[in-house]
């Protein structure tokens, strides 16, 4: 990865947003028969998970 | 040996600057001098001393599946690079307490409060950071209260969980606590930190339906308004009109944040919370950065004296002497219990490779050290008058500049009216006086570093409220988060005595949760603001004795763990700092009960009071009999509060001591890691 692309990562990252590709790729890969989310359904997905309460915990 | 080399020379670096340090008495200090030698010191123990916990007290194997690659499912699990997760743990870990805890800790000098943070951090901040994260990654990323449960038993899980949820409790209180010392009667910092809330909702209905997903785009666009907020702030404020509607005293506040609180936290996320969360996490990371660049260019010197007299005690920030009050004042940044929550959620489902763990665990935790030092330098390069004035409650110093010298000035700190006006004007406010609390002592010197390296003294006031907003921002996001956490929590726990509770279909549960847990961290809070002594002098040493306590709780679990892994010879690395702390947690919260100086004890204080009600007498700084009766009674639920955290520690001590001799008595390990075949997700 360049350091752009990394650091890109590690922003998105920051606040809880995984990488898109990386989850196409592992649904491809292992379970070619379910539904796939897209770009704009995953980006929801992962905000309610970050913020929807049980991982809101942020330090002092 | 050759190998060894440049670690040799930088530990020498480190040891030499870390001498000039301690023993320079009378001649002033250059700060950069305790920025080298913390890099130094950490990055020694990073080579040596994380490496020998992975290699030897750990035994990590690199190739043992993670719950990354065991449970992969593209969304929670996911193998991360470590560069990346490492940004995504410091971010998770860094907030706002390591900005404070070494702020007010300065009272003492800054030589204390930098040897705390580099020791401690080494052998007990990191360690923990550390072991939990290793517990959890073998145990496919479990949170805090579910790994005790696994490891000590059901009572010993529900205890924590209790314990952590009391902590959040005090956290929220403090935090915003501190919002409201920075912005009483500040139109210039109440608008802009307002100005965030429809910002962030602009930029929620962006991601929404505009483009979503588009998070740096977004964020940028964010950051522009901020930036115009803060110019436009000056206006307002010095608006006849509009400077007033943006005046606020502290009681106003405190019922503002309370209602923002509730409101806030049953919001969609999308709108307020996840957008503002952006702008907060960005900017904290810039600050930061900024932080260090401006220290390394500026490389001011330090004002303050390495120690004071305050150090044995008496001191108008926060009451007692340096053990155990400094251990429990600076608890973020040298060793932090909340962190044993971060490294038991995301980040271990999260993890690559077993070998990525000292990066995430131990190094990450150093890097939060280093923020800690940052501020403390910070607070150390103020003119020491200033910094008491700032920091000094109303009740001690008056309320005006002319009272404001002459006692800081008694105090052994000279410093004249007119320097306290004029730095007020310096940062565009009406005043500085008592702004205790840490943000407002922090923003002055972060306003003095960053006009030094760019606008000079006119951009002061600009960069003053800069560092306002940017700490009242991750302060607001962290109530908003914390009160939405603190309703899960509090949900379990009443699912524990009423099962039907925890059935999440009914809407009433949450609600109710979320009620009780506003009202909690609001009576604090209205405490703290009421108090006339200032309330962080009260507040902060409770939050200071809970979260140390949280940290005895995880080490005490990483103890028992190893015992149980029937890794004993070992065991002193997680002994050692769980004995430090036990010591210095138990003994603050005896002396907050027992001791016979009301300066320092909830209950002398509390039985002072009450005698002199009963005389009729009104004792300064009260003012009225009624307020005489709120300081008994605020006296007593404080000191119940101790009492709570007391049992809390010392029953989680038997458990550790039942557990760990139940392993010793069994002679294969009895540890519930995860086996290493990997399944299906």
């Amino acid at each position: 990865m360049s350091m752009v692309a990394t650091l890109r990562r590690m922003a998105r990252l920051m606040v809880g947003l995984p990488d898109y590709d990386d989850y196409v790729r592992h649904m491809t890969a292992h379970h070619p028969e379910r539904p796939v989310m897209d770009r704009k359904a995953f980006f929801r997905d992962r905000q309610e998970a970050r913020y929807g309460g049980k991982n809101g915990g942020r330090c002092c | 040996m050759i190998r060894h080399l440049p670690w040799l020379l930088t530990g020498l670096v480190g040891a030499v600057s870390l001498g000039v340090v301690a023993v320079s008495r009378g001649e002033t200090v250059n700060a950069l001098w305790i920025v080298v030698a913390a890099v130094c010191c950490f990055f020694v123990a990073y080579r040596y001393y994380a490496l020998f916990i992975a290699r030897h007290v750990m035994k990590l194997d690199p190739s043992r599946p993670t719950p990354a690659i065991r449970r992969a499912d593209g969304l929670d699990y996911v193998a991360t690079d470590r560069t990346v997760l490492f940004g995504h743990h410091f971010a998770a870990i860094a907030g706002a307490g390591p900005l404070v805890g070494p702020v007010l800790a300065a009272q003492m000098g800054y030589l204390p409060g930098t040897l705390w943070i580099i020791g401690g951090v080494v052998l007990a901040g990191a360690v923990q950071d550390f072991m939990v994260l290793f517990i959890s990654m073998r145990r496919d990323g479990r949170s805090l209260g579910e790994l005790i449960r696994m490891e000590m038993g059901q009572a010993a899980g529900t205890i924590a969980l209790f314990g952590a949820f009391m902590i959040m409790v005090i956290i929220l209180a403090v935090l915003a606590l501190i919002v409201v010392k920075a912005l009483a009667e500040s139109p210039w910092g109440m608008f802009t930190v307002a100005a965030t809330v429809p910002l962030a909702m602009l930029m929620g209905a962006y991601t929404r339906w505009i483009r979503p997903g588009r998070i740096g785009e977004v964020s940028i666009l964010g950051l522009v308004g901020l930036l115009a907020a803060i110019v436009y702030g000056q206006v307002v404020a010095q608006s006849p009109v509009w400077g007033p509607l943006f005046t606020f005293t502290p009681v106003q506040l405190c019922w503002i944040l309370i209602g923002y609180g509730a409101v806030a936290s049953v919001l969609p996320v999308w709108l307020l919370l996840a957008p503002r969360d952006y702008l907060s996490t960005f900017l904290k990371i810039g600050a930061i950065a900024a932080l260090a660049i401006g220290i390394v260019i500026m490389a001011p010197p330090l004002r303050m004296p390495a120690l004071t007299a305050f150090a044995s005690g008496g001191g108008p920030v926060f009451s007692g002497g340096l053990f155990p009050f400094l251990f429990i004042t600076i608890a973020c940044g040298a060793v932090s219990g909340f962190h044993a929550l971060i490294a038991s959620g995301t980040t271990p489902k999260l993890i690559a490779s077993e070998s990525d763990a000292p990066l995430i665990g131990y190094g990450a935790m150093l890097m939060e050290a280093f923020v800690a030092i940052m501020a403390l330098v910070g607070a150390a390069i103020l003119d020491p008058g200033i910094y008491f004035t700032m920091n000094s409650p109303a009740a001690l110093i008056g309320t005006d500049a002319a009272s404001a010298a002459h006692a800081v000035t008694a105090m052994g700190f000279a410093i004249s009216p007119e320097a306290i006006a004029q730095t007020a004007r310096d940062v565009g406010e009406h005043t500085i006086i008592s702004r205790a609390g840490g943000a407002p002592t922090l923003a002055v010197a972060m306003a003095e570093i960053f006009s030094h390296v760019v606008g000079g003294p006119a951009m002061k006031a600009f960069w003053y409220h800069f560092a306002i907003l940017f700490e009242a921002l991750f302060i607001l996001t962290a109530v908003d988060a914390g009160t939405r956490a603190g309703r899960f929590m509090l949900q379990d726990l009443m699912a524990l005595a009423m099962p039907r509770l925890g059935e999440s279909k009914s809407q009433i549960p949450g609600v109710i949760a979320t009620a009780l847990c506003v009202a909690a961290w609001g009576f604090f809070l209205h405490q703290g603001v009421t108090d006339p002594l200032g309330g962080v002098n009260t507040l902060w040493p409770v939050f200071g004795i809970s979260n140390q306590m949280l940290a005895a709780i995880a080490l005490m679990l990483a103890t028992a763990v190893l015992f149980r892994m029937k890794r004993d010879r070992y065991a002193w690395v997680t002994l050692l700092p769980t004995a430090w702390l036990l010591v210095c947690t138990l003994s603050a919260g005896w002396l907050k009960l027992f001791s016979a100086d009301p300066a320092v004890s909830f209950l002398a204080h509390g039985a002072k009071f009450s005698a002199a009600l009963e005389r009729g007498e009104v004792l300064g700084p009260a003012k009225s009999l009624e307020q005489m009766e709120r300081i008994v009674f605020n006296d007593r639920v404080d000191a119940a509060l101790v009492a709570v955290f007391l049992a809390v520690v010392v029953s989680l001590m038997v458990f550790t001591w039942r557990t760990c001799m139940a392993s010793r008595r069994s002679p294969a390990p009895t540890v519930h890691e995860i086996p290493t075949h990997p399944v299906a997700a």
